[in-house]
């Protein structure tokens, strides 16, 4: 590398040397420290804007929302008397279809990520007949489109009685490979193979092994697979949008979409936009919290799967 | 992990394996059998919803995609009659035209936006470094249905905010939601949503480039721009490898942006902007499950074409670097 520098250009590298003591340490000098805190400035105000917009508009009643500048409040604070509204619509039905999202996303989360720290497990530590076949197999399925799956699935579940039940929006969400691939590479770099070498030297049984000791270690892992499952879930549209069709039963997602359709077709009429916004807001707020206090897991969580 | 570490672990795991023959000779058959039965019982649980719910469904698909449902008895066998149909259909080309054109535009943009970004994160130029990357990543919070909501307001023009600046400025707004404008719009919304993501994904990894490098690289005189892109970015290559097979599997299967963009636009979107959309449409509208199933077996096939045509030449790259 600096062979290869200073064979090629001289001239250039001279210069940048004498730049370098005017500048901090891993810092580039002040011009483009200046153009980089102005590029990141700009940018976080597009990812950000659109959400304080959402807010603002929440907060307007419905003649306000087409009268007032969009980007800032109108006149008085009406939040709570839109969130009220949303509460209303339809006997409460929001509340349902909050509680129905809640429940598919942890038991879809919580039983699939299990699924995939097992497989995952087998995978890094145990050796066995069509380990590598299996495993490619499965993580080729990465690819599938959703359609190509969703669409059969749905025809099977009618065959089987299950469409338009919540297990029909849990059930296939339960296979996670991805999931599998991160606990593989996680549980290879937690989970020494001596310790499990000694642990059975004590005697422990392989499962008792797996849940007292590697499970532990490879529990960060787990954590953010977990989120990640959850977030997935919590943010699917097409599932449910197939295999529902009773509003109780409806996700989130869904019931929102059918709403924002309904007031954009009656042109307000029947439903106010104020209140699908207003939906559009809580709708967010868990999945934000949660990424605010899980920063520690989604942070780095994911740079295992790409380490090769 | 120095010299010293690696002859210890060696010397303790040395004297631990004859330590085990012995442990186990009480059971020899038994330990052997468990420590072999093992792998599958973990694995077992995954499988059975692996076969049930992803190998049941292609097989099934697969299965339909060669029949047809005749007005006269019913389903029949056609072989391959419905994909010679899908790949003389105009309707599937359309769709799959945009979201060609739509990888090709959105995608490099996206994940060179999350490149730049990493590196400026990583750099340490920056300050309030944990605020920036939230605030980028946050979107990704946000489901891609409210996502499409959010935008499809914004972009409106009974009270959107875009249309208000501009005709405060005496300026017209062209329509974004025009079958001209409606490609670059729902890029947009997709950049939106993902570029943090993949932003973390890619910091993540540069996180992890050793500290010696970067002093050796001072030493060397490299400058931080050249710094970031002859060592920094090689180094991420698998994160950015990663990322653009998420991102091509993602943008080929568009569907839930346009799918909410129908309610304000129906007559622009129609019933294939994509190729998903048209699978839905007709399965869900017109009742064709088979010819559906043979256009996202098509799809997919595309797809996986796609993927492994780029992994094929990140590898011999990679190969014909080293």
């Amino acid at each position: 590398m600096s062979a290869l520098t200073a064979s090629g250009s001289q001239q250039p590298e001279a210069a940048l040397r004498r730049r370098r003591p005017a500048t901090r340490r891993g810092a580039g000098p002040g011009p483009a420290r200046a153009g980089a805190h102005v590029l990141m400035i700009a940018c976080l105000l597009y990812f950000l804007v659109p959400l304080a917009w959402l807010f603002l508009s929440a907060t307007k009643t419905n003649s306000q929302l087409f009268s007032s500048f969009g980007l800032w409040f109108g006149h008085g604070f009406h939040l709570g008397s839109n969130i009220t509204a949303l509460f209303r619509y339809q006997g409460g039905i929001f509340w349902r279809w909050l509680v129905n999202t809640f429940i598919y996303s942890a038991v879809s989360a919580v039983a699939g990520s299990l699924l995939s720290a097992a497989g995952g497990y087998a995978f890094a530590r145990y050796r066995f007949r069509g380990r590598s076949l299996l495993f490619g197999v499965v993580l080729g399925t990465i690819m599938v489109p959703s359609t190509v799956l969703v669409i059969p699935t749905y025809l099977l579940f009618s065959k089987a009685g299950l469409t338009d039940t919540p297990f029909a929006v849990i059930l296939p969400t339960l296979v996670n490979p991805f999931g599998l691939y991160l606990m593989r590479v996680y549980a290879e770099q937690s989970v020494p193979a001596e310790l499990l070498d000694s642990a059975r030297m004590d005697g422990a049984g392989e499962f008792r092994i797996f849940r007292r000791i590697a499970f532990r270690l490879m529990t960060p892992g787990f954590v953010t697979v977990l989120l990640f499952a959850f977030v997935a879930t919590w943010n699917n549209y097409f599932l449910p949008l197939v295999m529902l069709s009773t509003p109780s039963y409806y996700p989130v997602t869904v019931g929102l979409a059918n709403m924002n359709a309904q007031a954009s077709a009656g042109g307000g009429a029947q439903l106010l936009v104020t209140v699908v916004i207003a939906g559009a807001l809580i709708a967010i707020v868990p999945l934000i919290v949660a990424f605010l206090f899980l920063q520690r897991y989604w942070r780095g969580g994911l740079a295992v799967g790409s380490l090769r | 992990m120095n010299i010293l570490t690696m002859t210890r672990q060696a010397a303790t795991a040395r004297s631990r394996a004859p330590l085990r023959r012995d442990g186990g000779r009480s059971h020899p058959r038994r330990a052997a059998r468990r420590a072999k039965a093992a792998p599958y019982l973990f694995l077992a649980p995954f499988l059975c919803v692996f076969a049930a719910f992803i190998v049941a469904p292609l097989g099934y698909a697969l299965y339909l995609s060669l029949l047809r449902t005749e007005l006269i008895g019913g389903q029949v066998f056609v072989g391959i009659a419905n994909y010679t149909q899908a790949i003389r259909d105009s309707a599937f080309y359309a769709g799959l035209g945009r979201v060609a054109l739509f990888f090709v535009i959105q995608v490099p943009a996206m994940l060179v936006l999350a490149i730049v970004f990493a590196l400026i994160l990583d750099s340490g130029t920056l300050r309030l470094r944990r605020l920036f990357r939230l605030g980028f990543f946050v979107p990704y919070a946000v489901p891609s249905v409210v996502g499409a909501l959010i935008w499809g307001y914004l972009y409106g023009r009974q009270f959107g905010p875009i249309d208000q600046l501009t005709s405060a400025l005496g300026l017209h707004q062209p329509d974004l939601l025009s079958s001209g404008i409606m490609l670059p719009s729902l890029a947009n919304v997709v950049t939106w949503e993902y570029t943090g993501y993949n932003m973390i994904i890619i910091f993540a990894a540069l996180q992890a480039v050793p500290a010696e490098l970067r002093d050796a690289a001072a030493v060397d005189g490299a400058g931080p721009v050249r710094f970031a892109l002859r060592v920094k970015v090689p180094l991420v290559r698998p994160a950015i490898v990663l990322t653009t097979i998420f991102s091509i599997i993602g943008s080929l299967q568009l569907f839930t942006e346009p799918q909410i963009m129908f309610s304000i636009a129906p007559s622009v979107i129609g019933n294939n902007y994509t190729p998903n959309l048209y699978a839905y449409n007709l399965s869900f509208t017109n009742q064709q499950y088979e010819y559906s199933a043979a256009i996202s077996f098509l799809l997919g096939a595309v797809i996986f074409a796609g993927s492994y045509l780029f992994m094929w030449r990140v590898n011999r790259r990679a190969r014909s670097a080293s």
